[in-house]
């Protein structure tokens, strides 16, 4: 028998991101968003758009469509999953301890399953697919439209 | 799965030997370098030939009398001669050292292509790098010019040569192809193509950048009026490439770049320019680059770039047979007479997750969309992997990656 893979790459696609990048949840347009935004990661040709709709400062709802990478898809899955019904302000705490855990590998996380993307520290060249769907989304929140990419952008594009 | 490394063939094995960077492990396995599409690795002979000149002749070029400035500029220039050989260009005086294809390519656009006028024509073909699409993008906007596209016919990646005389018909001054595609493998017929245009006046230029360091070239037996090639596809160091360009253009193009090095005699409020290729040399150039791509070129000579042809091509439709008999692999590029490019996509599994996971076996392979967006957009891929030979890689490696690429299957369960 072969030896099986580094336990960083086992760290690295967990069975719960395998799980969401084949069966992911919340993957769908949504009709009445308040916001959306496209997340571009140009050198990879990752593209995902985020759906959010907010009430009274609440995602009430939130959904993605696109395509992209094991990982990159499972972080937009898992996402959607752990903002539904937070508040805005939430959303961006977690933003925050999100982007933290998956370029370092520590700190608390709630809801527990996201730190499933602890391992992708051991990666450098993967962060950007794990931030991705994060980054539009808090576009989505501030409703601008834009497409956020995880390149610098200039103004000629 | 090692012992299938240690057998290469013995001409593979000496060569091999000359490039000290493949000796390594990667995450506890034998480096298997497959990117060369992207970068080439460096030959010893390349290395020692910097070394040498940091350490013994190191001075500027050009402007200087001491005996280091004699001896850098004559090795300089020993540079140019030994590409215009290369390339069998008529003079050295058609050789312009530039950072690579890509400021071949902008050098081209930026001084020759200032005479075009709304409504001219620039044909490009579907399967060009970005460094092919977007100077000319810049030219149009700037100009007015238009550009035209030849297809590519499906994942068998040829040109739909039987519409090019239509479309050099329509009012085109320009026609820029590549020589061998880094996305598909494909082999364009580059001699043919150049001699269809010049039938009809029509410019013509060849981006080189893979084929450069892979095959013979013969810029005058292809015809074309340019031809640009990046020293680091072809065992050289980064940043040196060559511009080649029939002396006739040359003499007739504005400089590009102004500065030091390029001029006769400047005064407060006019200059002249010295006579290509110097003209379109401003500023101090790569001195030590363009001593590392002598070297390159003369390590590809003695190699025989035939050779390096011929195995680049055994490696790859052998590849292309192993990576066929595996399930769930699509394939791009033409089945036969592809250069040493395989390009494919594994059904149910991104290419960067196949990446990722064929590095955890020592495996160098690319994943994205390879500087060819249009091109996939067309294909309907977002991203494909990418395994790209060398003289150096074996049939080996060859077993190694199908076998590798199994074991990704099973990992994802696909």
């Amino acid at each position: 028998m072969k030896e099986p893979f580094f336990e960083e790459l086992n760290e690295l696609y967990q069975e719960v991101i395998l799980d969401h990048s084949k069966a992911p949840r919340n993957f769908r347009a949504m009709d009445n968003a308040t916001g959306r935004a496209e997340g571009n990661n140009p050198l990879c040709g990752d593209r995902f758009t985020i759906f959010v709709r907010t009430e009274d400062n609440r995602i009430a709802d939130i959904s993605f469509q696109g395509a992209g990478c094991a990982i990159s898809k499972a972080a937009a899955s898992m996402m959607t999953e752990s903002l539904r019904g937070r508040s805005v302000a939430e959303a961006q705490v977690l933003f925050r301890q999100f982007t933290d855990l998956v370029k370092t590998g520590h700190g608390e996380i709630k809801p527990e399953k996201l730190s499933a993307f602890g391992g992708v520290h051991h990666f450098p060249m993967r962060v950007k697919c794990a931030v991705l769907s994060w980054h539009a989304m808090m576009a989505a929140l501030n409703g601008t439209g834009d497409t956020v990419t995880t390149e610098e952008k200039h103004a000629a594009e | 799965m090692e012992h299938l490394l240690n057998r290469p063939e013995q001409k593979t094995q000496n060569w091999r030997e000359d490039f000290p960077i493949l000796k390594q492990q990667v995450h506890g396995h034998p480096l298997v370098y497959l990117d060369n599409a992207a970068t080439t690795q460096k030959p010893r002979q390349v290395t020692d030939a910097l070394n040498h000149f940091y350490q013994c002749d190191n001075s500027n070029v050009h402007r200087g009398i001491h005996q280091l400035s004699t001896r850098a500029t004559m090795a300089f220039e020993a540079a140019r001669q030994r590409a215009a050989r290369f390339l069998n260009a008529r003079s050295e005086n058609e050789i312009i050292f530039t950072r690579g294809t890509t400021e071949g390519i902008n050098l081209v656009a930026q001084t020759w292509g200032t005479q075009l006028k709304p409504g001219d024509g620039i044909l490009l073909t579907e399967m060009e790098h970005h460094s092919n699409i977007v100077p000319w993008q810049l030219l149009a906007e700037r100009t007015g010019a238009r550009l035209i596209y030849l297809p590519v016919m499906g994942d068998e990646g040829l040109l739909d040569l039987a519409r090019l005389d239509d479309l050099l018909g329509e009012n085109v001054k320009l026609f820029a192809c590549t020589h061998v595609s880094n996305t598909l493998g494909t082999v364009n017929p580059v001699a043919e193509l150049c001699a269809r245009a010049r039938k009809r006046g029509i410019t013509t230029l060849v981006d080189a950048a893979q084929s450069a360091g892979h095959r013979p070239l013969d810029a005058q037996e292809m015809g074309c009026d340019f031809l640009a090639l990046s020293g680091h596809k072809m065992c050289g160091p980064t940043g040196i490439g060559v511009l080649y360009g029939r002396l006739e253009l040359l003499e007739r193009m504005p400089p590009f770049h102004g500065g030091g090095d390029m001029i006769l005699e400047v005064d407060f409020f006019k200059s002249t320019w010295k006579e290509p290729p110097h003209k379109f040399e401003a500023g101090t150039p790569d001195i030590s680059g363009a001593i590392g791509l002598h070297a390159a070129m003369d390590y590809l000579e003695t190699v025989g770039r035939a050779a390096i042809c011929q195995h680049d091509e055994a490696l790859a439709s052998y590849a292309y047979e192993k990576l066929s008999a595996l399930k769930g692999i699509r394939l791009f590029g033409p089945k036969t007479g592809r250069a040493g490019v395989v390009s494919f996509l594994m059904e149910g599994v991104h290419a960067h997750d196949v990446v990722t996971l064929a590095d955890q076996r020592g495996i160098a392979l690319r994943g994205g969309h390879h500087c060819n967006q249009p091109l996939m957009k067309k294909l309907g891929v977002d991203a494909t992997a990418r395994a790209s030979f060398y003289l150096y890689n074996t049939m080996e490696e060859v077993d190694y990656l199908a076998e590798v690429l199994r074991e990704i299957q099973e990992f994802f369960e696909v």
